[in-house]
């Protein structure tokens, strides 16, 4: 890992918008941490979803501004979104290895007056990677003041965290997220499932398609008697919680499973307040976590 | 070119092979004739289709005798392939075949130089390089020296032990050294074989005791490889004898100590069963182990963890055959030609996670199974899972680890073959419903495009596809408890899921981890997998590159027994054709002193890597001693006033040689 590196935060739209409780309880635990990523000024849309599948230029173009802005000041960029996270490495991957994605990215760029601060250098680095390659588990271990044992978890990564840009952790088979929570004193369950699609945008767009994703997910984590699911994506932790009642009428099924951010359990062995870790916007509270934590 | 010595007039031939197309196809070869042609020497330049052909070693041959040439530059192929048809063409038409040269105009020029142009003037420059040089050539003597008949076999599985039977037939003397406490390899561990469904040990223990019994075989087994010096016709072998702490002189294999061990029951994982059982710390690795002789391992005995053991094995032990003291022996062995026959490696399926290896305790490597439907295997022949079930269902998952561009991307050859010959047994024993996964079937083989015909007969079902994952995700009922394999159907065009109570994990062959350690010792090459090479593929498929050193079975490549034990016995024959010349004729490429200009300095003694060096206190000059020298040319290149010389690599002649490539 690269020497006294500083960061900048890249929100990205969905930690502004429906995901305020990851943008909360991660800039909590960063704080608690004393892990210094400041707000990325200026920072505009990673050109995620539609962008990229109408007008990939475009696309590319968005995320490349973010990336010079955060170079200029000689930063890394931290995205806790995963969308964001894949974008900004794809855009970086593309400029670097296409001649003609490079030439059209940098003619925009010089007409930001951003070219010459941009040689590729800055890297894009999720939170879960910090976590455990900056800090170190053992230093998150040492800070936990509530051990969450009896609580059981199914630590859910998602698509895009993990395929195709990561390099910390098997494509196939992460093991990252689940490392994280075991220092929690939590219990994690092994799940061939953790890497497997939420429904993504089909949630929205082909609902049949997508709601049969996430249900099937939920249905695998109440399966193997999972207290509560914990995610890495914004996206996912939305499909996952906000359509359950949906869920539960078309599979007859009964569902109800608490759906949070890695940041929020972290910061519930950090005893941080509730309000601070965003629990406000839970749909499903999850109560176990102040239940059994102390048993 | 003008220092010339005055050794006669000197009449050069030049010949431009076309190779076919190989050349000809790039190469201006009427340019260059022409060019040749007008060098210095040259009396006649010549072209023709196949110089290597009997026509074309005519031609030089007449040349030779009716143009009085006395030097020939032949520009063909790789001094590798050809340089000994050549000389041997100069010989025979009563030329000294030291006066000839070759410059390599295919693997250095034709086949890797794209313009035209560019090739043809680098072929001139190549062969005017060669005209320069052979101008300095001078006739040399070629030394024979005796030829040691023995023979070292380095590996005892079937490869190792076929090589070893035939040579030692022939009434040489064999070394056998494995480095396992028994022979018998991979083999040894088989119930049945493919197509036939023989009995391994049925048709290998004989063979095994064959080679115990042989007065011309000495056997070494638990032994490694430390040291190979020389070269071909006398190597010089040290072979490392690792201290099994029981006399195999004096063990008869009765299990008394094994019995009186202070552990009542094996606690430690039994490596011949692939740790499907336990084995004590001492043990017998099988019951038809030759030598059937007991070992100790260290790592697990409690005298060598605290020396605190009651040692009831000694005490148990009637011929007093356990020795707590015995060290490691270093053996010299002195050979002629050596047979490498080490064997391959099983890929270690946990490198790919989505097949659950290692998670599940269901999933099971081959060659697991293959222990568990062996009848003197850990369950008796019973196929039945870590629980104690016998399992209703069972898949089997072809090329795991193979033909995958992400782990190995070479096709394993047996695992099509062996993945049918387990469907079958593990279907005669279980009656279970058998699924083989496979992505192509791949049975080249005498009566194995048959076999696999019986086996659909038998009603094992094939589904064509690569398995995406192995899980324990349960979406229906039917699925609670089982392992799930998804695969796309590539033939019905869906994705299925397929419940199953035991996964088979076909894996592929891989080279040995220390391959790489044997290559070095021998000095032999290895593909960029790390199998070894062969000096050539379809013509030299056991010599090596290093003369005297033979490969057979799979350690130059995966391969089934049939053509594991048709490598061996050609090795051995090799080996044997070899032996039998009785004598060698050296290449004469050896280093001497020049009296002379030597100094004493005593540079080129301490940095010779054979010793072949010594200095004579008496005159004060550093003494090469011709038998030892290896021609490396370090001694050469060291000395600093130019006293230390090499045939076939004098100053003259690699000079010349570099002013005629870069004119």
């Amino acid at each position: 890992m690269r020497e006294n590196r500083k960061y900048f935060y890249y929100p990205g739209c969905s930690l502004k918008g429906t995901s305020l409780a990851y943008e909360k309880s991660l800039l909590a635990v960063f704080k608690y941490l004393g892990f210094e990523a400041p707000e990325l000024p200026d920072w505009n849309c990673c050109g995620a979803t539609s962008y990229m599948s109408i007008d990939e230029m475009s696309a590319f173009s968005l995320a490349v501004r973010n990336l010079a802005i955060a170079e200029k000041e000689k930063r890394d960029i931290v995205a806790p979104c995963s969308a964001c996270y894949m974008v900004l490495n794809k855009a970086k991957k593309y400029v670097e290895e296409y001649e003609g994605v490079k030439d059209v990215i940098f003619k925009g760029l010089e007409k930001i007056g951003l070219k010459e601060h941009f040689k590729g250098d800055v890297k894009v680095r999720h939170p879960l990677d910090i976590f455990i390659n900056e800090i170190g588990i053992e230093n998150i271990k040492a800070k936990i003041k509530r051990k969450l044992n009896g609580v059981r978890v199914f630590s859910y990564y998602g698509c895009l965290l993990v395929r195709p840009f990561t390099d910390f952790d098997n494509p196939r088979y992460p093991t990252m997220l689940d490392n994280l929570v075991s220092a929690t004193g939590a219990e994690t369950i092994e799940s061939a499932l953790k890497t497997k699609c939420c429904g993504g945008s089909l949630t929205g767009t082909l609902e049949n398609v997508g709601l049969r994703l996430s249900y099937l997910i939920l249905k695998e984590a109440k399966r193997k008697g999972a207290h509560l699911i914990v995610t890495v994506c914004p996206l996912c932790q939305f499909n996952l919680e906000a359509y359950q009642d949906r869920m539960e009428k078309i599979f007859h099924d009964k569902l109800g499973i608490p759906v949070i951010f890695f940041t929020q359990i972290l910061g519930v062995a950090f005893e941080i307040d509730g309000k601070e870790l965003g629990f406000n916007h839970s749909l499903i509270y999850p109560d176990i976590l102040y239940q059994k934590a102390l048993v | 070119m003008d220092k010339i010595k005055g050794n006669g007039e000197i009449r050069v031939g030049v010949y431009i092979c076309h190779c076919g197309t190989n050349i000809a196809g790039r190469v201006n070869i009427k340019e260059v004739v022409e060019f040749a042609s007008k060098l210095p020497y040259v009396v006649v330049s010549r072209e023709y289709k196949y110089m290597c052909s009997d026509p074309g070693q005519e031609l030089i041959k007449n040349d030779i005798k009716e143009l009085k040439l006395n030097r020939i530059v032949v520009a063909s192929c790789s001094p590798h392939l050809h340089e000994h048809t050549f000389r041997k063409a100069c010989e025979d038409a009563g030329l000294n075949p030291f006066n000839f040269q070759m410059a390599n105009i295919r693997e250095h020029v034709s086949w890797v130089t794209k313009e035209s142009k560019e090739a043809t003037e680098k072929a001139k420059a190549m062969v005017r390089a060669a005209v320069y040089r052979v101008v300095f050539h001078e006739s040399l003597e070629r030394k024979s020296q005796e030829i040691n008949p023995n023979v070292l076999v380095i590996g005892g599985g079937i490869a190792g032990i076929s090589a070893s039977l035939v040579v030692a037939d022939s009434g040489k003397k064999v070394y056998l050294v494995e480095r396992e406490p028994s022979i018998g390899g991979h083999m040894a561990k088989f119930d049945k074989t493919f197509p036939t469904l023989d009995c391994a040990s049925c048709i290998l223990t004989p063979k095994m005791t064959q080679v115990k019994d042989h007065p011309n075989i000495e056997l070494f087994t638990y032994s490694e490889i430390e040291e190979v010096d020389g070269y071909v016709g006398n190597f010089k072998v040290k072979i490392r004898k690792r201290a099994r702490y029981v006399d195999v002189e004096k063990c008869v294999g009765c299990y008394a100590c094994i019995e009186a061990c202070v552990y009542k029951e094996g606690k430690f994982p039994d490596e011949f069963n692939e740790g499907l059982s336990k084995r004590k710390p001492i043990y017998i690795p099988f019951p038809q182990a030759v030598p059937l002789a007991a070992v100790i391992d260290p790592a697990t005995c409690i005298q060598f963890l605290s020396g605190k053991c009651k040692r009831s094995c000694q005490q148990a032990c009637e011929r007093g055959a356990i020795d707590f003291d015995m060290r490691d022996e270093i053996v010299e062995v002195q050979v002629g030609a050596i047979i490498v026959a080490t064997g391959f490696k099983t890929f270690d399926p946990s490198r790919i996670p989505q097949y659950g290896y290692g998670r599940y305790q269901n999933v099971y490597k081959s060659i697991e199974i293959e222990r568990l439907v062996n009848s003197s295997g850990p369950t008796g022949g019973e196929v039945i899972l870590r629980d104690g079930r016998k399992p209703q269902s069972v898949g089997i998952i072809h090329c795991v680890g193979s033909r995958d561009k992400n782990y190995n991307i070479w096709c394993s050859r047996v695992c099509c073959m062996y993945s049918l010959k387990l469907a079958h047994l593990i279907k005669e024993r279980t009656h279970a419903e058998v699924y083989c996964f496979y992505i192509d079937m791949r049975t080249p083989g005498k009566g194995y495009e048959e076999f696999y015909h019986k086996l659909m007969e038998e009603g094992v079902h094939f589904i064509r596809g690569k398995v995406a994952e192995v899980t324990d995700w349960a979406i229906t009922p039917e699925e609670e408890g089982k392992l799930v394999i998804r695969v796309e159907d590539t033939l019905i065009g869906v994705v299925r899921r397929i419940p199953v109570d035991m996964v088979v994990l076909a894996v592929g062959l891989e080279p040995q981890p220390d391959a790489d350690e044997i290559r070095r010792l021998l000095n032999i090459s290895c593909s960029k997998e790390g199998w070894f090479l062969e000096r050539h593929p379809k013509l030299a498929p056991v010599s090596t590159f290093t003369d005297g050193v033979f490969i057979a079975g799979a350690c130059q490549g995966p391969k089934d027994i049939p053509d594991t034990v048709a490598q061996a016995e050609a090795a051995a024959a090799e080996a044997l054709s070899l032996i039998d010349r009785k004598k060698i004729e050296l290449e004469p490429n050896t280093a001497w002193i020049d009296e002379e200009k030597c100094s004493g300095c005593h540079i080129c003694i301490g940095l010779c890597p054979y010793s072949a060096i010594s200095y004579n206190e008496e005159r004060k000059i550093a003494v090469i001693n011709e038998a030892l020298c290896k021609g490396c040319g370090v001694c050469v290149a060291a000395c600093p006033s130019k006293a230390a010389q090499q045939r076939l690599f004098l100053d003259d002649q690699i000079y010349a040689e570099i002013e005629g490539a870069l004119l």
